[in-house]
């Protein structure tokens, strides 16, 4: 097993590299000079210059890209042209708010996905099936950032039970978890909630439904066991699969916030991006996306090591 | 001369093979979608959502550019707007009509670019295999490290606002996608005996390639690339809708949802429509590919 985990990580030095390479790389597609943000209109030439070589930019790209990447490994993502605050620490701060929204999220889509789908394999091919699979596929068809605008105008503009905009109370600028704050999450977190909902619901169901056609479970009610021992094997068997892709939607839950955060307002990594991508700041928008890939790419590590410890039948060799 | 009656009756069987010969795949997958009433429903609406865009110059509409501020925001069934006006008081059926022709083609396009490469890089990789398949591959890998939003919305965002762009962006990410499986079904068909068979016989990389293995492949990555189409038609839309895709004035779903996001406190359901022709097309083209998916699997 060790040696399985220290192979998985080997394995993904090179695709760490690769992602940084990707993130340095964006901030040389965009048209014009990368300078041009923090260039006065009216600069010299001798300024311009001068910058070019304080930001490095006169380099050759290879030697940027080692440079950069140094800087990186120490932490430094260099510092946000708006603020002028370091990009780790905003991203950083940023970041605890799009986990918070993640897990409640996980919390109500990964729960009704699995009940969803385990009812609907058991009662594969009936009408609880057909409205189990039917919620499944409007989950993962709806625009969630058009869902989310509907519960705005039903929870927040008909009702007024809950608000429709921000991640906590006026005067409130740390998260908690008390009502007042709660409340704030209620939305935001069933939209984002629904998408893993239809994915890990049709996971499931097909788990499920896979499970019970083989011949063991023929075996074990031949025996004389109780649906309930029956349903038991069955979860056992679902499980390493269900969860492995339970650990992919967390990922896209935390690195796809972008459109539900702009809806809400939720001063997340993605709201973040957002204001990076209108002031053209690229040092922050670089430092966002490299920060969220990486996080995708290390919670990818950590399933497959994680399905590897579960599942017996996985070869670790 | 005693052989001929017997290569006679061998000539009678050979012409009376046409009059049997069983219906090819496709028209079994036809009658197969046509019979499943979800898909042909499916098929009906996008139809019609597809006619009505490109017919909507001959449609008698009102002009989606015009706008007026004494009739700004008018509800869903007012006398002369059966869908209500917008936040510029320009007339929303026929917004959400020239919208569709906008939306489709932004949707749409990048899953068929992604396609074209995606299969032909797909197919290279798994037939030659070796060094070049390691490096389109792990190529692939890198971009798999990315959730599909993220790199969408960093491409979009460094490139900068725009439909190219949004396009170009959406591409990048299907791509590798398509790729990969397109590599997977070509490893799988390019050790069977027809492949050994051609290549026995002369034929080159390139013959087998687009003769013996895309037509044994194309099926399996058309239907996963139409599973697609509802992911691309929600993302594109999505791109529009945080300003990185169409800019105003023109009719956009994604972008029209933007702009009214303002008005859901004054009139909300009006607001909510372009959304509503996003979630309808999505929805459609994902059943269709459900259904497409099975009626493709004969064994079942």
């Amino acid at each position: 097993m060790l040696a399985y985990i220290a192979r998985r990580i080997v394995y993904v030095v090179p695709i760490v590299i690769s992602v940084a390479l990707v993130c340095f790389l964006l901030v040389h597609i965009t048209p014009g000079d990368p300078l041009v943000a923090v260039l006065p209109a009216d600069a010299s030439q001798e300024l311009a210059a001068q910058l070019r070589a304080a930001y490095g930019f006169d380099r050759p790209l290879p030697v940027q890209f080692g440079l950069w990447l140094l800087r990186a490994l120490h932490g430094d993502l260099g510092n946000s042209i708006a603020t002028g605050r370091p990009v780790l620490a905003e991203v950083m701060r940023a970041v605890g708010n799009t986990v918070t929204l993640a897990i409640a999220a996980a919390i109500i889509g990964f729960t009704m996905g699995i009940l969803l789908g385990l009812i609907a394999g058991y009662f594969r091919e009936t009408w609880i099936d057909k409205v189990a699979t039917s919620f499944a596929i409007a989950g993962v068809s709806v625009p969630h950032y058009w869902l989310g605008m509907l519960l705005v105008i039903i929870f927040s503009v008909q009702l007024n039970w809950l608000p429709a905009v921000g991640a906590g109370p006026s005067g409130s600028n740390s998260w908690a978890w008390d009502w007042a704050h709660l409340k704030y999450l209620v939305l935001p977190a069933i939209t984002t909630s629904v998408i893993p909902m239809g994915i890990v619901t049709r996971t499931v169901r097909a788990l499920t439904g896979d499970i019970l056609s083989q011949d063991f479970v023929e075996a074990l009610r031949a025996k004389g066991l109780r649906e309930t021992g029956v349903f038991r094997h069955v979860i056992k068997n679902a499980a390493p699969t269900a969860l492995a892709v339970m650990g992919l939607q967390l990922g896209y839950m935390l690195g796809g916030s972008i459109l539900i955060e702009t809806v809400f307002s939720w001063p997340g990594s993605g709201f973040l991006l957002n204001s990076a991508i209108f002031q053209r700041d690229l040092p922050l928008l670089q430092g966002t996306i490299l920060i969220l890939a990486l996080f995708f790419v290390f919670l990818n590590l950590l399933v497959d090591i994680a399905q590897a410890a579960i599942d017996p039948r996985i070869k670790r060799g | 001369m005693s052989e001929l009656p017997l290569s006679a009756t061998a000539d009678a069987a050979l012409q009376a093979a046409p009059a049997t010969k069983a219906r090819g795949y496709w028209a079994t997958v036809g009658r197969r979608i046509m019979r499943d009433k979800v898909s042909t429903a499916c098929a009906l609406v996008l139809l019609l959502i597809f006619l009505s865009a490109i017919l909507a110059p001959w449609l008698g509409l009102e002009d989606p550019y015009k706008g007026s501020m004494i009739r700004r925001l008018r509800h869903i069934g007012t006398t002369g707007y059966p869908l209500g006006t917008d936040e510029l008081g320009r007339d929303m059926l026929a917004r959400l009509v020239y919208g569709g022709r906008l939306s489709l083609v932004i949707g749409i396009l990048p899953v068929i670019l992604a396609f074209c490469f995606g299969t032909s890089l797909g197919i290279i990789a798994g037939y030659v295999g070796g060094k070049l398949n390691t490096a389109i591959m792990r190529t692939v890998d890198v971009f798999y490290a990315f959730p599909s939003v993220l790199l969408a919305i960093a491409i979009s965002g460094a490139l900068g606002a725009g439909i190219l762009n949004s396009i170009v962006s959406l591409t990048v990410v299907f791509v590798p996608q398509i790729t990969r499986v397109a590599e997977s079904v070509t490893t799988g068909v390019r050790n069977m005996d027809f492949v050994e068979a051609a290549r026995a016989s002369g034929a080159g990389p390139f013959t087998i390639m687009r003769v013996h293995i895309l037509g044994n492949v194309l099926g399996a990555i058309f239907v996963y690339a139409t599973s697609l189409i509802s992911v691309s038609m929600i993302l594109a839309a999505g791109l529009s809708f945080l300003g990185l895709g169409t800019k105003p004035p023109e009719p956009e779903w994604g972008l029209m949802l933007n702009t009214l996001r303002t008005a859901i406190y004054v009139n909300p359901w009006v607001a909510a429509l372009p959304g509503a022709m996003i979630f309808a097309v999505s929805i459609c083209f994902n059943l269709l590919s459900d259904g497409l998916r099975s009626a493709m699997d004969i064994r079942n």
